[in-house]
């Protein structure tokens, strides 16, 4: 499903003295099956286009469209639910949606309001318990006595569980441990490939971005200001900055490297891991030379 | 939806009310209240209002922010407004459709109930918009203070309020947050069938109740840890001071009533 966002604005208390433009101009193609990201400083507008993702908030300036369905400034629209089922938010600290008195329950509440049966929806649950990593047993016990991480992978099985095209992530790292972050981050990207669902990542660690998007859009002061490949975006520190922005650390580490023995390496790292077989290429030449 | 409330909003300014002492401005408001009523003619509510438009000015609040306070009692003036219309007898009939007749006193109090609730509410809502909630409950702790002395927990009621007051805020944005997120999940306060929103309030609620009492919890533990030990011996740090400014405020209050009383009296 695309989503396409043209000349979006949004102002928050309309018409009222306490009326704050948070977005103007924002221009964002969202591709079917790509793993978008959207990245940008704090109050840079980014957790807003967000929520135009699936109409949870309504643009005041421009249109959205989402799939079939085009959304337009100052139009009444009556059903979005549609829309909402197709394209799931994990939100920043989902596990504070939690309610219900079981896990089973409350994986299950999103697809019944979508009209699921009951029975489809437990079955789902059995099976995403095991996607999002944790043990059936969990499903018995109330989502209060989990911990946080485990609270966080049932928020996220709920969201799957709504079976939706696309999944938008509002920092779904954010709290966690290395460890714990790194299997979040692993578990999206498998479903994406997987079940080739289309992922937006809304985030501010650069390193995710550079390892995980296909595509990358900047907001900068309520705009979207950028759009590229991660190679694109992140080859051009000085442009970064005045978005304040950094590059991720393994391309600042890379150009450092560079200045230090006096040569480029051939392309530009994205992750460790790619930077290492640069490395050990680099390496084997200089050695075959000698 | 929530950034549209305003009543209750604090609105910063540099203006005669705004550098009042609040113990004079809760004094002023308190016995504003009772003045009301004595106003019972023409004269006195003409009074009445003009001074109201007077301190509207003086306090250099638009007029925007007033009537949206008004939003709220609107109903309720238009109840009261019209029970007095329909069902109070007393001098000329003026009109007669069928069984519904209209006196001429009965228009007179509706009018005389109507400019009341907006008097009152003009100048309630003047207190809140110029006055800083902490402001409010430090003048309102002081003021009360004489009541410790029948062991009324002033201090601890004040400390609550100032609390209370100082989450709403963040309890709105947390509500804000949460329904956002069950709206997501395909359960909608805001819209659909009567039944379905009733239905969707406890999805809401519970991770409510829980953030709330979570942070409960850790402003107590973040105040024990500062030393916190009631209100025995605690110094402040914003000092309340009663100026030339207060004094006035009270001498021109009196003259109102003064005038009012007369006006009562005589007219």
């Amino acid at each position: 499903m695309d989503i396409k966002l043209q000349e979006v604005g949004f102002s928050y208390a309309q018409n009222t003295p306490f009326e704050k433009r948070a977005l103007h101009d924002v221009n964002i193609a969202i591709e079917n099956g790509t793993f978008h990201a959207i990245i940008g400083h704090t109050g840079s507008g980014k957790s807003t286009v967000l929520q135009h993702l699936n109409a949870l908030l309504k643009p005041t300036e421009g249109q959205i469209q989402i799939g079939e369905k085009t959304i337009v400034a100052g139009k009444k629209e009556k059903d979005l639910r549609a829309v909402r089922q197709k394209v799931g938010i994990v939100f920043q600290f989902p596990e504070h949606q939690l309610f219900e008195e079981t896990v089973l329950k409350d994986i299950c509440f999103g697809p019944m309001n979508f009209g699921v049966p009951e029975q489809e929806a437990e079955q789902r649950a059995r099976q995403l318990i095991e996607v999002v990593g944790l043990p059936p047993a969990i499903l018995e016990k109330s989502p209060f006595d989990l911990s946080g991480g485990q609270m966080r992978r049932v928020a996220i099985a709920g969201v799957l569980a709504m079976d939706p095209e696309v999944i938008v992530l509002d920092e779904p790292t954010a709290g966690l441990d290395p460890r714990g972050r790194q299997e979040i981050m692993e578990l999206f990207n498998r479903l994406h490939h997987e079940k080739n669902l289309t992922m937006i990542l809304v985030t501010h660690s650069m390193e995710d971005a550079a390892r995980y998007a296909d595509a990358i859009t900047i907001m900068y002061d309520g705009e979207s200001v950028l759009h590229g490949t991660p190679r694109e975006v992140f080859s051009d520190a000085e442009k970064l900055a005045a978005y304040r922005l950094e590059v991720p650390h393994i391309i600042q580490f890379q150009k450092q490297l560079e200045a230090k023995i006096g040569r480029k390496l051939n392309t530009l790292c994205l992750t460790e891991e790619e930077l290492a077989k640069e490395i050990g290429q680099l390496v084997r030449e200089e050695r075959d030379q000698s | 939806m929530m950034e549209k409330m305003i009543f209750g909003r604090f609105i910063p300014g540099d203006s005669f009310v705004h550098k009042m002492d609040p113990r004079a401005k809760l004094i002023f408001v308190f016995a504003f209240i009772f003045i009301v009523f004595v106003a019972n003619n023409i004269p006195a509510y003409i009074a009445l209002v003009v001074f109201t438009f007077f301190i509207v000015f003086v306090s250099r609040i638009r007029l925007y922010f007033l009537i949206n306070g008004l939003k709220p009692v609107l109903i309720l003036m238009i109840f009261t407004f019209l029970l007095h219309v329909f069902f109070t007898k007393g001098g000329d009939l003026l009109v007669e459709i069928g069984f519904v007749k209209i006196y001429e006193e009965g228009l007179k109090q509706g009018i005389f109930i109507s400019i009341r609730f907006l008097v009152l509410v003009f100048v309630t809502s003047i207190l809140t918009l110029t006055t800083s909630p902490i402001s409010i409950t430090d003048g309102l702790e002081t003021l009360l203070n004489p009541l410790k002395r029948i062991k009324v927990p002033v201090h601890e009621l004040a400390l609550m309020m100032s609390i209370a007051l100082r989450f709403i805020p963040t309890l709105m944005d947390e509500t804000d947050k949460i329904m956002k997120a069950q709206m997501a999940r395909g359960s909608d306060v805001t819209s659909g069938p009567i039944k379905e929103r009733i239905k969707a309030v406890v999805p809401l609620l519970i991770p409510l109740f829980v953030s709330a009492f979570k942070r409960a919890e850790d402003l107590a533990t973040a105040m024990e840890v500062r030393g916190y030990r009631g209100g025995e011996g605690r110094t402040r740090y914003r000092q309340l001071k009663w100026t030339g400014r207060d004094t006035i405020a009270m001498v021109v209050f009196v003259v109102l009533a003064a005038i009012l009383i007369y006006l009562r009296i005589y007219y």
